[in-house]
């Protein structure tokens, strides 16, 4: 039996597996995908205490060789659920299964989607959830821009120096993000403000070639872009572990400030908890903290 | 075999005119999935003889990322004959690779 298993090698899993090694327990990670969560799309990190500048692949790359050099176990399976059997719980995945005496889910969170017809088809195509990532294949074309929080106006703001024209469509008619972004946004001359209104039909060839936008009156107009940057927040990644943890309306994980869920044993650390601050050294904070309590309480 | 660096001067030699299947590559230095996907696409080409793994550095290259229709990377397009079969976007598990060989 491991001591403790992770699920999730971002920021928050991997600190929480160095910490729990140093405290001289085994560790199991368990990831998906690839180590480092969503952080490895971001070019430059620019407030990480001590780094002024990293990429975000540098960063991840370094916690995961800091967390298998300490002893950190870490293995690329997705897991599908916990069992709980009091002081011994099971972690499925689609291969495997691991007994812990205390498990950490850190699963982070996903793009969420417009869930239009053929989203999924045209991303690559000209639909995209990352516009640091993918904004350079626009130069000198229109996009659009959907949603109204921080991410959608920053998207906003960096497509305006790159395309020839950006579309910021929002469902309401004001902003959740920061004030100081609208209005940078507002001195531009080639941003436009699509408010009250939603993206309701993406038309295609082999590319997108335009969107349809429904307004609050029912009133649908059509805009000609190449590109739809879809910045309407993000999904927790708690379902399959709803039976053992509580989940707000949003879906994230309730927890207590030190990183307990209702289930002794078992914790949450990062993007995926209910917290109010979601950044790199949260996560890592997290991760911290939901191993010692985990080291506290096999122990106890 | 190991992943074969391919321009758009020998695309055509190199991706469309061989007889066995090609797994493209179309990434940038400045793109972290690109570099974390990497690995996955040395491994196939290693362990598999019946494919050709290619990468295109979509930055030297605009004009073959065009063609394709491409504005995500990593973007992994199948070739067969000369045609584009398949494709994935995105960070995925090499599983997902191996599957688009089926």
């Amino acid at each position: 039996m491991t001591d403790i298993v992770v699920i999730g090698a971002g920021p928050a899993g991997l600190t929480a597996a160095i910490y729990a090694r140093r405290a001289s327990k085994s560790v199991i990670v368990l990831e998906a995908l690839s180590y480092g969560g969503q952080i490895i799309n971001t070019p430059d990190i620019e407030n990480y205490p001590s780094a002024a500048h990293i990429s975000g692949f540098d960063f991840a790359t370094k916690i995961y060789e800091q967390a298998k050099s300490l002893g950190a176990e870490i293995k690329f399976e997705k897991a599908v659920e916990i069992r709980d059997g009091g002081d011994v719980k099971t972690v499925v995945t689609a291969k495997n299964e691991y007994d812990a005496k205390a498990v950490i889910i850190a699963t982070g969170s996903a793009n969420r989607k417009l869930g239009l017809p053929d989203e999924d088809k045209l991303t690559g195509r000209g639909v995209s959830y990352c516009a640091t990532c993918d904004g350079a294949f626009f130069r000198n074309k229109k996009v659009a821009v959907a949603g109204g929080g921080n991410t959608a106006l920053e998207d906003a703001l960096y497509m305006a120096d790159i395309a020839e024209k950006v579309y910021l469509i929002h469902r309401r008619d004001a902003f959740r993000g920061e004030d100081t972004t609208v209005e940078r946004l507002k001195s531009r001359d080639n941003v436009s403000f699509v408010l009250n209104s939603r993206v309701t039909k993406l038309n295609a060839g082999r590319r997108l070639e335009s969107i349809e936008v429904t307004d609050k009156d029912g009133k649908v107009s059509t805009l000609e872009v190449s590109g739809l940057f879809v910045a309407v927040g993000r999904v927790p990644e708690n379902q399959n572990f709803s039976s053992l943890i509580d989940l707000d309306e949003a879906g994230y994980a309730a927890s207590s400030e030190n990183c307990r869920t209702r289930t002794p044993g078992v914790f949450v650390a990062g993007d995926n908890r209910a917290k109010e601050v979601r950044q790199l050294v949260t996560a890592a904070a997290d991760g911290a903290v939901a191993a010692t309590e985990a080291v506290k309480y096999i122990n106890s | 075999m190991a992943v074969k660096n391919v321009t758009v001067d020998n695309f055509n030699e190199e991706v469309l005119q061989v007889k066995l299947p090609v797994l493209a590559d179309f990434y940038a230095d400045w793109c972290g999935p690109c570099r974390m996907l990497r690995p996955a696409l040395e491994q196939i080409s290693e362990e598999r003889t019946d494919v050709i793994v290619a990468a295109v550095n979509i930055d030297e290259n605009p004009e073959l990322a065009d063609d394709y229709d491409i504005s995500s990377i990593p973007c992994v397009i199948l070739f067969k004959d000369g045609a584009e079969v398949d494709r994935s976007i995105g960070l995925v598990p090499k599983e997902a690779l191996e599957a688009l060989l089926g």
